[in-house]
Formats: C-alpha cells, structure tokens, sequence
C-alpha cells in the first residue's frame, strides 16, 4: 500500500500555516483584551503593522499570484478576490483609523487568508490522499519480467518484451505478461483480478493472465500480448480512465462555476456602487461587497464533486468491480430492471450431478456410469467423473452418438446414455420427462438406474436477487434454453418475468422493449458473462459482464465489468452507486445553500468576514470530509 | 490522433476546468479532457498539426496554473 506523505513544499506550507496561527491568535487576543491601537503612541499603525506581518507570512504566495495573473491579464481567481477582498478589509480599517474611529477589519482580513490557507492545504491533502489510494491499485501492475534471449535470462521492463518471446516467472514472483505455459506446472494466485482466494492450478499449454503472482513453482511463458495489452494494463487503465467520463454531474458544476463566478463579481461590483452612490455609507457597503468576493469561489463544488466520483470508483474496484466512467455510477443509481442471463450468470454454467435414482444404488450406478464416461470430456461426462475417484480403466469404450455409449469387458457390457439408448438395446425402463438430462445406466441388459445432471444455480443467486428486489429493483431472466428450465431457474431465484428459447439477436430485442416501455427514467441493466452477449451488452443502459477478466470482448462490450464470479457484488455495486450519488447531491445542496445563505446574509449587512470565509473554505473542508464517506461503502 | 498525458503540479480543481475549456477552443482540437483527480489531460486532435497544438495547450495550462507542465 503506497504510504501518502507530505512532500517537501507541503511542508514548508504547513510550518508556514502553524506560525502564522499562532502568531495571529497572540496579536489577537493581545488586541482584545488591550486594544493595542489604545495604548500605543503609534495608535493603531501597531495592530496594523503586526497583522500585517502575519498577513504577509501567510499569504505572500497569494500576493504574488494573484500580481502575476493581472499582469497576464488573466485576472479572475482566488488569487485576485482573496487580494481584493483583504487589501480592500486592511484599506477600509485604515480609513477608519485616519479618522479616528476604532479600527476593525485587520483581524478579520488575516483571518480570511489564515483559513483560506488551511482550506486550500486541507483541499491538497485530501485530494492526495483519495489519488495515493487509487494508486495502491496500481500496486497489482508488474514492474519487471524475466526474458529468455540468447539462451540467457534477463530483467527487462515489461514493455520491453515483445510477441512469442519466452519469460521465466519464479515462485513468488507476478506473472508481468499474459501468456501461454509451455514448461512446467504451478499454483497461481489470481486474487487481484478475480477476488478468488483459491489458488489456480495452471499446467503446460493453459494460459495466465499478468496481475496473477506465481506461487509454487518455475514455469516458463510463451508471451501472447504486448504489456500494453496484457490484462493487467487494461484494468489499471480502465479504472484510470473512469474519472475521466464525467459524469452529469459533473458537467454540470463545471458549467455552472463558469457562470457563477462572474455573476457573483458581478454583484459584488453592483453592490458596492451602487447602493454607496445612494446613501453615501460607501464603507459599508464596499465592506459588504468584500463578503461577495470571498464567497465567489465555487471551490466546495468543484472539488468535491469529483472527488466523490473518485472515491465511488476507487471503492468499487477495491472491491472486484471495475466502472468505466463516472457516468455509469449515475445511471447504475437510477437501475431499477436487471435483466439476467442464465447460464453462466444465475446457474454455474456447468452441469453437475443433482440425484441419483434409486438413491440406494448410487456408488454402484455412478461407478459404471464413469466406466463408460471415462476419458470423455462432454460436459455431462465431467459431472459424473467428479463424483468418481477410482475409474476401472479396463473396459473398451465405444461411443454411439446421438444415444450414449458402450462399455465392455470380456463379459460385461454396460449402457450409459439417453433413454433411446435404452430402447435401442431393448431394456426395459421407464421414461422420464423431467427437465432435467437424465442419464441412463444399465448392466449386462438390466436397467440399474438413472442419474439426474443439471446446471446448478449459484449459491448466491437467490440472495443476490432478492438484495436487489430488497433496492427497489425487479429481475428479469432471459435465455436461449428451453421455456421448462428457465421457468424453474426462474422460480427458484425469485424472477417473476422471464422467457426462454430466445435467440442472441431475441435477447437484443426484449431488452430494447423492456427500455421503450419505460416512462420513469429508470435504468435498464444486463448482466451476462459477456462472451457471446456482446450486442445485448449494448442494447442495455448499462452492459454488465461477470467474471470475464480473461475475455477482451467482455471487457470491451461491457460498461461495467465484475470481476469476481460472484453475483452478490452486483447489489453491493448498486449500493455504492446510491451512497455515491447520495453524497454527491447532499454536498450540492449543502454548498450552493449556505453560499447562498451567506451571499444574502451579507447583502443585508448581517454576514462578516469570517462568515464569508467559512461559506467558502469551511464549506469546502466539509464537502470533501463528506465525499471521502464514500469509501465506507459496503 | 488520440493521446494521454500525465499532468504535475495540477493543485487546483477550477484551474483544471478552465484549462479544459481553453483547449478545447484551440483550432484542431477535436475534443479534450482535463481530469483533476488523476491528473492526467487526454486530447483528440489532428494528426498533422498535433505537436503544434501541444504546445499551444502547454501554453493555455500555464495561463491558470503557472507550475503546471504536461509529461512527454
């Protein structure tokens, strides 16, 4: 985890804020509890002169910039209004020093640039700290590989390595490049890209994907993607990327500080001409038209805003979900339909052994069963293998397609496949119409039993749908298979709205209907593992793909990637969608309120200085304190 | 031609959209982004003027924040 600390320059700042504190506090409560200009044969040229001194300890910097901006005539901003605004206070306390009545305004002037400071410091740090945090993501990203050149190894960067070189990965070490394994075999851990705990057995001809770190033994890589390109690259760039999609929001505060900054000078001009040339009290009103200028920064907003952007999509990736942009946070807000696909994403995309009938001759069944399924690699012959230990590798097989196939030894001849199978060899059994694949088993010419296999559902799913029910979302399902088994799957998880037997192109078209039947703006999402639902993907809001870290066409296709192959992130992503979206709206009405507030307060005469500053920077250190909830999240 | 440049010294977040705007008004520049929070510019701009008109948003970014440089 990158440590953040202060660099050098922040440093001397905030020495330079701590004197200056305490310097003006002294010289404070020095003047209110003795009135210096009283006692002093320099009347009150001394309070002025030692606020002044703290004034220029802490704000010389602002002098300076605030001179160099008017010069390239490029005047308006902080620089300029704090200078206005507090040379205008030290002018106005002058004036009324000259003329003999009790002079205020100097305290108030340093103060206003004491808490300016510290406000902008705060702003610094905290904008530092939310950007090392993201950066401990980086922290999956390689920074070197082994190359195997000239019959040498050799540490290169990892951008150095080039197509089909070879690149030896040790135990311990990340593997920096996707690639393919061509010698040796080992455990990999592949926590950072798929949140998965168990490692990941790999072997001679499996691919491995870079942010991966190599755990037990050497192996020896054929490289198949530039760094570049590598899956680690693509991750980190994506989320690097996301801040960058602004969101709606913040489209909208950058406009608006475009507007509100002029309109309030502005004012603040108006207001100390205007009503000075009508009464005549032109002190007061110029004072008052200081406050407007020390309000006049929208900074609150358009600091925080984006910065809360940032933390909900640092919190989503700290927690195996990558957002493509900050746009995507808004709209996963306003979701209320997701629309499922089913294998895959509700079932495990693999069938499974459910029950054996009759229960009382299972080890018998599922022993001959994987005599016939031996070596066999369709995916019903796998659910069955991974209930056997011991196959009996002596009997020849042979494969009857279409029907099953035919296991025989010397005398012993067994039947495993569809009840036509059965009917083809003429045993007698009974037919059985669930929508479940039943496998049959028969020895010798008499029927033993028969095994259900199915596409089992997640764990997870029935709990992750009703979270998002639970969020004010309804579920859909959708799939290409028969109208009997998504009606269960369906039933089992909680969907009410579902449809089977559709085609890929299908799928595109009730997506688009469930979008143009919508009339309250909410967002329609689907969540698919992204390898062949690439147009869905599209058609969607917002395209979510689960568990695809390997696939580029998921990553690509998708606005939303989940890394873990777990649907209960999906209600937790909404989750931090809201707490984000929440945030955001709650430092909008903060900020533009108590500026307001605080603009109308002064106009009226009843806001000082330290109001003012407070509606600037106070607002501005709340906002961002508010922003940095987000990563409470879970 | 489309490119991602790293931003140092960014310190101040108004600066950032104000550089923004300034750049995508310069002639050539198809679209552009100045993001605060990862410090980084990403700029779409023609490929046959494209060093020219970096120079010219090195220019526009020194205007509102004077330590602020683009990486090459």
């Amino acid at each position: 985890m990158t440590a953040f600390t202060l660099s050098k320059k922040e440093k001397r700042v905030l020495v330079r804020i701590i004197v200056s504190l305490v310097l003006f506090f002294a010289v404070l409560i020095t003047d209110k509890t003795v009135c210096l200009a009283d006692i002093s044969p320099m009347g009150f040229y001394l309070p002025f002169i030692l606020y002044l001194t703290v004034y220029i300890i802490i704000g010389y910097d602002i002098v300076i910039k605030a001179v160099r901006n008017i010069i390239s005539l490029n005047p308006l901003d902080e620089n300029f209004l704090m200078l206005v605004a507090t040379v205008g206070a030290f002018t106005l306390a002058i004036i009324r020093g000259v003329k003999g009545e009790k002079t205020e305004g100097f305290d108030e002037a340093c103060a206003v640039l004491l808490f300016y400071q510290v406000g902008e410091f705060f702003q610094r740090y905290a904008t530092g700290k939310s950007r090392s945090s993201i950066s401990s993501l980086m922290d999956i990203r390689p920074d070197y590989a082994n190359v195997l050149r000239n019959g040498e190894t050799k540490e290169v960067f990892p951008e150095e390595v080039s197509i089909g070189e070879v690149i030896v990965i040790n135990p311990g070490e990340k593997i920096p490049l996707d690639g393919v394994i061509i010698r040796g075999s080992t455990s990999l851990d592949t926590k950072a890209l798929t949140g998965e705990t168990i490692p990941y057995d790999a072997c001679e001809g499996q691919k491995v994907l870079s942010g991966s770190i190599n755990l037990t033994s050497i192996i020896e890589v054929r490289v198949i993607k530039e760094f570049y390109d590598s899956t680690v690259s693509k991750i980190l760039e994506l989320v690097e990327n996301a801040a960058d999609k602004k969101s709606r929001a913040e489209g909208f505060i950058t406009r608006f500080a475009a507007i509100y900054t002029p309109i309030v000078v502005g004012l603040a001009v108006a207001l100390a001409i205007i009503p000075g040339i009508i009464t005549g009290f032109w002190s007061v009103w110029v004072y008052r038209s200081l406050n407007f200028l020390v309000v006049s920064c929208p900074c609150a907003l358009v600091i925080s805003i984006p910065l809360t952007f940032f933390m909900g999509i640092g919190t989503l990736s700290k927690n195996y979900i990558l957002v493509k942009g900050s746009v995507y946070l808004e709209a996963l807000n306003k979701a209320d339909t997701f629309v499922f696909d089913k294998t895959g994403t509700i079932t495990k995309g693999e069938f499974a052994v459910d029950r054996i009938v009759p229960e009382s001759k299972r080890d018998e069944i599922l022993r001959y069963a994987a005599i016939a399924e031996r070596g066999s690699s369709h995916p019903i012959a796998k659910a069955i293998l991974n209930e056997s230990i011991n196959v009996d590798n002596s009997y020849s097989i042979e494969n009857k397609a279409g029907y099953g196939v035919l296991a025989t030894k010397e005398n012993d001849t067994i039947l495993c496949g569809s009840y036509s199978l059965m009917k083809l060899y003429n045993i007698e059994c009974e037919a059985d119409d669930s929508i479940d694949t039943v496998i049959y088993v028969a020895k010798n010419n008499r029927y033993v039993g028969k095994i259900y296999v199915r596409d089992k559902i997640k764990e997870e799913s029935k709990e992750s749908i009703d979270d998002l029910k639970n969020l004010g979302a309804k579920a859909v399902l959708l799939s290409g298979d028969k109208n009997e088994i998504v009606k269960k799957v369906a039933e089992s998880v909680g969907i009410s709205h579902y449809q089977g037997e559709l085609l890929p192109k299908d799928k595109a078209t009730e997506i688009e209907n469930i979008i143009k039947s919508k009339k309250n703006g909410g967002k329609v999402c689907f969540i698919g593992d992204g390898i062949n639902d690439a147009p869905v993907l599209m058609q969607a809001d917002i395209g979510i793909s689960m568990g695809g870290i390997g696939s580029d066409a998921a990553i690509e296709a998708s606005d939303i990637v989940l890394m873990k192959d777990d649907l209960s992130t999906l209600p937790l992503a909404k989750r931090i969608a809201k707490r984000t979206v929440a945030i955001v709206k709650e430092n909008l009405i903060f900020a533009l309120g108590i500026k307001a507030l605080i603009l109308i307060l002064s106009a009226i005469g009843i806001a000082n200085m330290w109001m003012a500053v407070f509606g600037d920077v106070g607002v501005a250190i709340l906002c961002i304190l508010n922003a940095l909830r987000v990563g409470k999240s879970k | 031609m489309k490119k991602i440049y790293r931003l140092l010294n960014l310190e101040c977040a108004n600066c950032a959209a104000k550089m923004e705007r300034a750049i995508k008004k310069i002639d050539g520049v198809n679209n552009a982004t100045v993001s605060f929070m990862t410090s980084r510019l990403t700029i779409d701009a023609e490929d046959s003027r494209f060093d020219e008109i970096i120079e010219q948003c090195q220019k526009a970014i020194k205007k509102f924040e004077r330590d602020c440089t683009i990486v090459k």
